[in-house]
């Protein structure tokens, strides 16, 4: 029996009859030759989260981004007009990554006057323009001015900073991430500046990880013994059902109820959560009110609300708690079967040991139930490879998994019919 | 010398898990046995009601080394809280070869 209403149409999913209903194919997640379509049609061309401007405090400050699916390393920049730039991470003379240490696929962070090349000391003002070149009157007719970095769009959108590949790209991040980020702008993400962030190497292709995510009907039974027994055994009961579903563009999100922080009962949950009031849907006690959330949180207006997850395409994901904080996840590909999985949590900065530690058991939960979300992955990857089984049902709570990788395939064909000569090349190139 | 302000000497046999990053805390976790974990948590979790008030009495911003390492021993407390009251093991069920990295965390 629902315990949520659903929309007229009968179901969430028959709302977008492009969608259908029947079962899917994960061919998209075990070929290497679609993957190698999809850097291009999708890592190249749509707009890729990088971080955060907290990461930027001062003039100078830099990080570099490793964007081993879009073939190439950025660096991201507060010029010294304070704007955020963003430039492919290598130099105009021989072609040396400019920023790094150590290791060149590491990235790296820190603050500079200027970027100097470690190979034959060519140096970049912080706009990105070339100011000296070592021994410049042996070049021939060399202006500066026409040696400046590689520049990429960047923009910053509520403090999150996107940058986008594609030279020929006319549309904003903001128009980009559509009506979903519209209906996100004003929630106090700039207060949540205190920072966990996890990292882990995933043996599974970046869309079935964020399929595990895009869902909650597994909830209840691959995380069942994260609660205490009789919990535990209810929420099986119950299965799950989300408050509300949306879909724009590429984009997709799910609203869900939460009713644990805090728990209606205290003995539904664990002595330390009992003890230090949080849990995985964060501290019980919210550290700021919000008046009134953005219209696009809890956009059925539910008293039981608990969680959005926003899932915005290609590999980023925001989850904003009822408790006022949030999570993003990214999902950087590395190749067909594994990728590198980012997991952050912000919090308001706690004002004393107790806020502090109740923020420190809701991100050591985050972690044993990635830890369980992550090992499952492989085990998927692994079985689909084998093709023993091409079809799948998918049912309406998993909504947004028919959505994603319905569009990363359109974005292939898209591309694939724009460029067909360079697919040829592709294609001929992996088989 | 102690480790921890002394009102919480009783927990200095433990003062081990005094680790100031999550990366030993949960290296020490998985290289401790179920009966080591439980002994820790069953003398810690105790006094957490005791350890929270004491830090809360103290400036979260500047608080002395003693004070740090007893968060540091309450932090440790929530890790091994998961292997005691959840997994009746050291590791994850099922986790594998799973492994979850921090790579941002507070300072203190």
């Amino acid at each position: 029996m629902p315990h949520f209403p659903k929309p007229e149409a009968g179901s969430w999913t028959a709302q977008y009859p492009e969608l259908g209903t029947g079962p899917v194919s994960y061919e998209d997640s075990i070929s290497p030759s679609h993957y190698e379509a999809e850097r291009d049609a999708i890592f190249r061309k749509t707009w890729l989260n990088v971080g955060r401007i907290e990461q930027l405090p001062r003039v100078g400050s830099y990080f570099t981004r490793e964007l081993a699916a879009a073939r190439t390393s950025v660096v991201v920049v507060k010029d010294r007009d304070g704007e955020v730039r963003a430039f492919h991470n290598i130099c105009r003379h021989r072609g040396n990554q400019l920023v790094w240490n150590d290791f060149p696929t590491e990235e790296v962070s820190g603050t500079c006057r200027q970027f100097t090349c470690k190979y034959h000391g060519w140096r970049y003002d912080l706009d990105g323009s070339l100011s000296f070149v070592q021994q410049e009157s042996e070049f021939f007719d060399l202006d500066k001015a026409d040696y400046g970095l590689a520049a990429v769009q960047a923009e910053v959108w509520e403090g999150f900073i996107f940058v986008n590949l594609d030279p020929t790209n006319t549309t904003s991040a903001r128009q980009y991430l559509g009506r979903l980020g519209t209906g996100l702008e004003g929630y106090p993400f700039g207060e949540m500046t205190q920072v966990h962030k996890y990292r882990a190497d995933v043996g599974a292709n970046w869309k079935l990880f964020i399929d595990a995510f895009a869902e909650f009907y597994h909830a209840p039974i691959l995380h069942a013994k994260q609660s205490v027994d009789g919990e535990s055994r209810k929420l099986v009961g119950y299965g799950f059902e989300a408050l509300s579903y949306d879909i724009d563009g590429p984009h997709g999100m799910v609203s869900s109820w939460g009713g644990m922080s805090p728990p209606k009962d205290e003995s539904m949950v664990k002595p330390i959560e009992r003890k230090l009031r949080s849990g995985l849907f964060g501290p019980w006690d919210r550290p700021i009110e919000i008046d009134e959330l953005p219209p696009g949180l809890n956009p059925a207006r539910h008293p039981a609300w608990g969680i959005d997850s926003f899932v915005l395409f290609p590999n980023f994901m925001i989850l904003v708690w009822a408790p006022n904080w949030y999570l993003t996840y990214h999902y950087w590909p590395t190749s067909y079967n594994t990728h590198v999985f980012e997991g952050t949590l912000y919090f308001v900065p706690p004002k004393n040991a107790s806020e502090r530690l109740a923020q420190e058991l809701a991100a050591v939960t985050f972690k044993e139930y990635a830890l369980q979300d992550g090992n499952t992955l492989e085990a998927t990857q692994r079985m689909l490879e084998s093709r023993a089984v091409t079809e799948f049902p998918l049912n309406d709570q998993e909504i947004l998994l028919r959505h994603l990788h319905r569009t990363a395939r359109d974005h292939v064909a898209k591309h694939q019919s724009d460029h067909p000569a360079e697919t040829a090349v592709a294609i001929s190139a992996v088989s | 010398m102690a480790v921890l302000p002394e009102q919480f000497v009783d927990l200095e046999p433990y003062a081990a898990w005094c680790l100031p990053t999550e990366a030993e805390r949960y290296a020490k976790r998985l290289a401790s046995s179920m009966d080591e974990l439980q002994a820790f948590y069953d003398a810690a979790f105790e006094r957490l009601d005791e350890m929270t008030a004491h830090l809360d009495a103290l400036s979260y911003e500047s608080l002395p080394g003693d004070a740090s390492r007893l968060l540091w021993l309450c932090y440790s407390l929530v890790n091994v809280s998961f292997p005691v009251e959840v997994w009746r093991q050291p590791r994850v069920p099922d986790s594998g070869a799973a492994a979850v990295d921090v790579v941002v965390e507070p300072a203190i």
